[in-house]
């Protein structure tokens, strides 16, 4: 049975894209086919950071709209046969891609994937709720940092509310809380929230944490997902996220401020 | 206060000040949550009611609805400012 993830965080710059294209690539690397699709329609931006942009033939609009099928707009990743990436537009309308039409597409992506990993926009308009709407299950992308935080909450409660499983009164959506850009050194010395605080605040499980880390920035340069990138912290942090997505119970890591050897003190770096 | 108590008064951690303004407004938003969308039309209208009469401000009205078993009920009060204290209670 397939399942469909949204990603998704209600601010923006948070790290939804850099999570969606690293969650995407994890599964599809443990042997799961895989689909990763960009709900941000107007500024597409996963196509840079999966490092296929210019291979862009059709987009999700495209398909919604009966100019394309969907076999003709998936491009294959260039890494992995069993990965695959939905563009969104980058000229069309944020209102073209209906309810009805997105859960056309996505049932036809169940018969074909094991996992459905959506890309939502920023924000809590249509195009953030579309995203999210057919979601079994959601990543609540959220910084160490107040508006993160509270913007979390809010995307929590329209998970909760405005989804397909909220209006069917199933069982809801299983909520996964993942922490990105924390800094174990700043949070020791009180200047920033912990992952404790944030868990007290929004009340959901941790899936994992990605530390604040130069290879993130290294990595969308190079339009690599960071998860290819093994020696990173949060490459490893995204590899353990992924097997906690796929049910493995892992201890969390680099939660703590990095310990620097007496040459690396004396010298920098 | 002297220079020798700006150094021993230890200033609170600017993350605890974060995680305490965060449970306060987060608190707020989510009992506004649960509650009816027609709650900020209704205080709007009462207000007008109550304008005839005497002015009150629009902060100074509170409408809550509270589930006491199988029965809602809806309190609505009204600070006026020359009678401090006055309340009323509609069932329904």
């Amino acid at each position: 049975m397939a399942k469909v993830i949204v990603v998704t965080s209600g601010k923006g710059g948070v790290g939804k894209t850099t999570t969606s294209a690293s969650v995407a690539t994890g599964l599809a690397k443990r042997g799961h086919k895989t689909v990763v699709i960009d709900f941000d329609v107007g500024l597409r931006n996963l196509d840079l950071i999966m490092g296929c942009e210019r291979r862009v033939v059709y987009d999700f609009i495209n398909v919604i709209q009966g100019e394309a099928n969907l076999k003709q707009s998936l491009i294959r990743d260039k890494r992995l046969a069993n990965l695959d990436i939905l563009p969104a537009s980058q000229t069309r309308d944020k209102d073209a891609l209906s309810l009805d039409a997105v859960g056309k597409v996505l049932d036809e992506l169940r018969t074909t994937h094991d996992y459905i990993i959506c890309d939502s926009p920023a924000g809590i308009e249509s195009g953030a709720i579309t995203a999210l709407y057919y979601a079994d299950e959601a990543l609540v992308v959220t910084n160490p940092e107040v508006s993160s935080v509270r913007d979390s909450d809010r995307i929590l409660g329209i998970l909760s509310s405005k989804s397909k499983r909220a209006e069917d009164g199933g069982e809801p959506i299983k909520e996964h809380l993942l922490i990105t850009r924390y800094n174990p050194t700043r949070v020791k010395i009180g200047e920033m929230l912990s992952i404790e605080d944030i868990q007290d605040l929004l009340g959901i499980n941790l899936v994992g944490v990605v530390p604040e880390s130069e290879s993130v920035l290294q990595a969308s340069n190079a339009g690599v997902p960071v998860i290819h990138d093994d020696t990173s912290v949060s490459g490893m942090a995204y590899h353990d996220i992924v097997g906690r997505i796929l049910g493995e119970d892992l201890a969390m890591r680099f939660l703590e401020p990095e310990k620097r050897g007496f040459l690396k003190r004396l010298f920098g770096t | 206060m002297t220079i020798l108590d700006y150094f021993l008064k230890r200033r609170k951690k600017s993350a605890v000040v974060a995680k305490e303004r965060l449970q306060i407004i987060l608190a707020r938003e989510n009992a506004e949550k649960g509650s009816p969308d027609y709650l900020p039309a209704l205080k709007k209208d009462i207000l007008k009611v109550v304008e005839k009469y005497v002015a009150v401000d629009y902060s100074q009205i509170q409408v809550n609805v509270e589930n006491d078993g199988d029965l809602e009920i809806l309190e609505l009060s009204i600070s006026i400012p020359e009678l401090q204290e006055k309340k009323q209670a509609v069932r329904q």
